[in-house]
């Protein structure tokens, strides 16, 4: 069920561009990784092409390589959609589909590939990936509202009972908590420490003190300046990271000096 | 952890992230073969170009849909099915484009010369053969495109400009008589154009009786009932793009409200505004039906638009093919088809001009 | 007292200026209305007159509207062949539209799109004579080969039936050519909507495991449902109203009739009007005006109907949402 990123010597284009150079990055599985550092500093474009999501943007391209439990998801013949089924991901702002009920909506992904499900089957898998994201009990009496029907918190719940209804072995989590108020952040933090049992789970966050209450490993990447790619700078136990960092810079962002 | 494991592991998981997969340029390949066969097949019955590049497009839509769902499976096949229909689409739009311009140029550049735009239809007789022949020309129909096509512009342009102006600066959004008359120049911009001459017709007889219903005049009231909603849409568009900054620094300076608008909103939006009208121009001026019912149709030359009968290029085009001279009925033809250029010529030369227009006078540019 | 404050001397300019844009705002509903009332008052007569007893009317050496006891038998055919022919064309268009509005918003290479978008556009400039006359010259004659296949192999369907045309005057060729004349209002509409997916919606579906069409199928089409359909709504107004493409390729008569490849079509109201105008007299032509008067209520509902579905959903509408980017 979870499986290990272990990423080399990867630069990310956009065109001509060179925005994130030189990750080596070794990622457990069924660990909280969290990746911070200051804006435009590359941590969501790298985190999206742990799932090729960064080839939606035309002229984003990436070499070296990133290994999902040794498969390099850059190898050719690789089809992204296959990697996106065993790479989950969820979204800044919560982005349920407008016209689809709740239910729909947490049966999206695994309708696609078309095998037929009973009804009790389908029943099952909304329920068992509703609890699985602490949403069941809010909206089982109304699993046929649309999901936009949803406050901005449910709405994210409902979008990682999306990602988890698929059964992924990696669910990435690009700032899911910077448009939700701090209850609704504190209730998708206690499902990040659920869901850390059965998967590998990679978030990106501006926010330190989320990173050291929902992680075990933390990464810093940092920019130069503007126009130059970024780095990752530091990669360690998250406790080391906050409390005795190896690099001066990661020392002077987690303490606020800049960023 | 020994890379031994490591790497027996992604022999064996490869399977994990990659399906079986076409090589690349298999589309390319499989459309060249598609090509290929529908070529031999059609040298059996008959070769066509359409038919062949129709054939073309099953035979490949089939095969690539085939040997995708074999190696790739059904999703991947659906896609690339998908996907060969939407270009198939966007070709299929392009064939009349094409078709359309190439027949109306290869048919009609034969007319236009000096005598056609600068006379009307002159018939001689030759004593020998005793063959009457009839020279064709479109005086008659270019100055009265002209006439009418100004005379609407003349009047729909300070309609169409005042009304986005009072829609843009005067109202709020929630005014209800802003909202109708906005909804309404949407359902506006729909009305049939022949309704339109059958309203200007219905209001001259009215107005002047049946017999002296038909004048140049009429045609251009047409016309505007046409053109007014566009004009209006595309100048409140135009105007809703200068930054509200713009205005605010006026009013600060204490300049009233109309020389700011004169002064600042529309020198702002001036090229957009006149890419607008253009475009609404090039519009109307095609237009057949509304100016056969409202100003008729004539031979011969009348250059005052508010007495008898006018023609325009689009009207005689339609005449010339319609209701041709009994004498010489290829002639008409050809003044169909000589026109039908003409005005293809005009249309694409105003089009021309609004994009020169826009491009070189956006606010981008001026920066 | 605000002696300081002079009043500006232009006050006046303003409030002329106000008075102006107001009273060409009015004047736009004066000129709907007017169109309305002026084709009212011009049909009445022939609407209301007893036409077995006119002998105008009666004369079967103008016009077409000898025989016919009043104005409503008159109308029918033309206005069931007018919904007949843009059904025919709308049918034909509209998945051409559409895929061509998917190809520009989301398949074809984004720097390519916008000049992809010109040339659909272009379609828009070329004057409906110009169709019309390439309707007869090139588009019979392209659909003869399939209207003999049609006819003779699936002729038992009623649709194809009937003794095939040999000039090709059939109303398979004018609704091809409406078809074509209605691609760009609706790509264009389409395209619009389609573009405005938010990326947010198509990014979920990706994430989740979609091929590109899955994704199209799963957040863009379910967006821009309301947009297709007023897109298409107005295509068929454009095709209701759509006078040359019928009257010059077609032969059209005063009768009912599905067959689409023999010579006995359904006229449509506008092409009726244009072909019988000129040699109709005056009460002949209040009864044509009356025709147009039909169409111009059709069609107002058609474009109304389009316009308020525009109106109430968001997507598409004057209110544009900005689309959400993640950084």
């Amino acid at each position: 069920m979870s499986k290990r990123i272990e990423a080399t010597d990867l630069n990310v284009y956009y065109g001509d561009f060179l925005a994130v150079e030189g990750v080596n990055i070794e990622i457990e599985p069924r660990t909280v990784t969290a990746f911070i550092g200051p804006s435009g500093c590359g941590k969501s474009t790298f985190l999206r092409t742990l799932n090729r999501m960064h080839e939606v943007i035309p002229g984003a391209r990436v070499t070296g390589e990133v290994l999902l439990d040794g498969d390099n998801l850059y190898a050719p013949g690789v089809d992204p959609v296959l990697v996106r089924r065993q790479v989950g991901m969820v979204f800044q702002r919560p982005n349920p589909f407008p016209t689809m009920s709740i239910r729909d909506n947490v049966l999206a992904g695994v309708k696609l590939n078309g095998g037929r499900m009973s009804k009790s089957d389908q029943d099952d898998l909304v329920e068992r990936s509703l609890r699985g994201a602490n949403l069941w009990n809010e909206v089982k009496d109304r699993l046929d509202r649309p999901g936009s029907s949803l406050s901005g918190g449910q709405q994210q719940r409902l979008c990682i009972a999306r990602a988890v209804a698929v059964q992924p072995d990696v669910i990435l989590m690009d700032e899911p908590c910077s448009a939700l108020d701090p209850i609704s952040t504190l209730a998708i933090e206690d499902l990040i420490e659920e869901l850390k049992k059965e998967y590998t789970i990679v978030i990106v966050t501006h926010n330190m003190q989320q990173a050291t209450r929902v992680s075990d490993k933390t990464a810093f990447f940092n920019i130069a300046g503007t126009g130059k790619p970024g780095h990752l700078i530091e990669y360690d136990d998250t406790s080391v990271i906050f409390s005795n960092p190896k690099v001066k810079a990661t020392e002077d962002y987690v303490s606020g000096r800049f960023g | 952890m020994t890379t031994a494991t490591n790497t027996g592991a992604s022999q064996r998981r490869t399977s994990a992230l990659t399906t079986g997969h076409l090589p690349r340029f298999s589309e390319l390949i499989v459309l060249g073969c598609a090509a290929a066969v529908s070529a031999g097949v059609l040298a059996l019955f008959g070769f066509s170009v359409t038919g062949w590049l129709v054939l073309t497009a099953v035979v490949y839509l089939i095969v690539i849909g085939v040997l995708s769902g074999v190696v790739e499976g059904r999703r991947k096949s659906t896609d690339r099915v998908v996907r060969g229909l939407v270009v198939v689409a966007f070709l299929l739009a392009l064939i009349p484009l094409i078709s359309t311009l190439w027949t109306v140029v290869s048919r009609g550049i034969g007319q236009l010369s000096w005598s056609f735009i600068s006379g009307t239809d002159r018939t001689t007789f030759d004593p020998t053969t005793l063959e009457v022949k009839v020279v064709p020309g479109a005086l008659q129909a270019i100055i009265g495109t002209l006439e009418i096509t100004g005379i609407a512009t003349v009047i729909s342009v300070p309609i169409g400009l005042l009304t986005a102006i009072w829609l843009t600066e005067y109202t709020q959004s929630n005014n209800p008589v802003r909202r109708v008359i906005t909804f309404l120049v949407d359902v506006m911009t729909g009305i049939p154009s022949i309704v339109a001459g059958l309203f200007a017709f219905s209001l001259f007889a009215l107005i002047r009786g049946p017999k002296e219903a038909f004048s140049g005049f009429s045609a251009s009231v047409a016309l505007c009932v046409l053109m007014i909603p566009i004009v209006v849409r595309s100048s409140e568009e135009m105007i809703r793009l200068v930054p509200h900054e713009l205005r605010e620094a006026s009013y600060a300076l204490g300049v009233t409200k109309w020389r700011t608008i004169m002064r600042v909103v529309l020198r702002t939006a001036v090229a957009g505004l006149v890419t607008g009208v253009v475009l609404a121009i090039a519009r109307v001026i095609g237009e057949t039906a509304p100016i056969y019912i409202a100003a008729g149709a004539t031979n011969r030359l009348n250059t005052d638009p508010f007495n008898g009968p006018m023609s325009t290029l689009a009207v005689l085009s339609y005449t010339g093919y319609a209701f041709p001279n009994d004498q010489d009925k290829a002639a008409s033809l050809l003044e169909a088809w000589g026109s039908a250029l003409l005005l293809v010529i005009i249309v694409v030369i105003l089009n021309l001009i609004a994009r020169v227009v826009a491009t070189a006078f956006s606010p981008k540019a001026r920066r | 007292m605000r002696a300081a404050l002079r009043k500006p001397p232009s006050k006046a300019g303003d409030r002329v200026f106000l008075g102006l844009s107001t009273a060409s705002a009015w004047v736009i509903l004066l000129i709907l209305a007017g169109v309305l009332v002026f084709l009212l008052v011009k049909a009445a007569p022939a609407i209301a007159a007893n036409w077995a007893d006119s002998s105008q009317l009666q004369d079967r050496t103008a016009g077409n509207t000898a025989g016919w006891n009043s104005f409503w038998p008159y109308v029918g055919p033309l206005l069931f062949g007018t919904v007949w022919s843009s059904l025919i064309a709308l049918v034909m268009g509209t998945p051409v539209a559409i895929g061509i509005a998917l190809f520009i918003s989301h398949y074809s290479p984004r720097p390519l799109a916008g000049v992809l978008g010109y040339l659909v556009d272009l379609l828009a400039a070329v004057p409906s004579i110009v169709f019309g006359l390439w309707g007869v010259f090139v588009m019979r004659d392209f659909l003869k080969p399939f209207s003999t296949f049609l006819n003779s192999y699936l002729g038992w369907i009623p649709l194809f039936g009937g003794d095939l045309s040999v000039g090709g005057a059939t109303i398979l060729a004018g609704a091809v050519v409406l078809a074509v004349m209605i691609l760009p209002i609706i790509t264009a509409i389409s395209r619009e909507i389609f573009l405005q997916t938010p990326s947010l919606n198509e990014e979920a579906a990706l994430a989740l495991g979609a091929t590109k069409w899955e994704m199209i199928r799963m957040a863009v089409l379910p967006y821009a449902r309301s947009g297709i359909v007023s897109a298409t709504l107005l295509g068929l107004g454009r095709a209701l109203g759509e006078t040359m493409a019928i009257a010059i390729i077609v032969s059209p008569k005063l009768i009912y009739s599905f067959q689409l490849l023999t010579d006995n079509n359904p006229g449509t109201i506008a092409a009726n009007i244009a072909l019988q105008f000129s040699g109709s007299n005056e009460l002949q032509r209040d009864a044509l005006i009356g025709t147009g008067l039909m169409l111009f209520l059709v069609s107002f509902a058609v474009n109304f109907a389009a316009r308020w579905i525009i109106s109430q959903t968001a997507p598409g509408g004057r209110r544009r949402r900005r689309k959400a980017r993640t950084a």
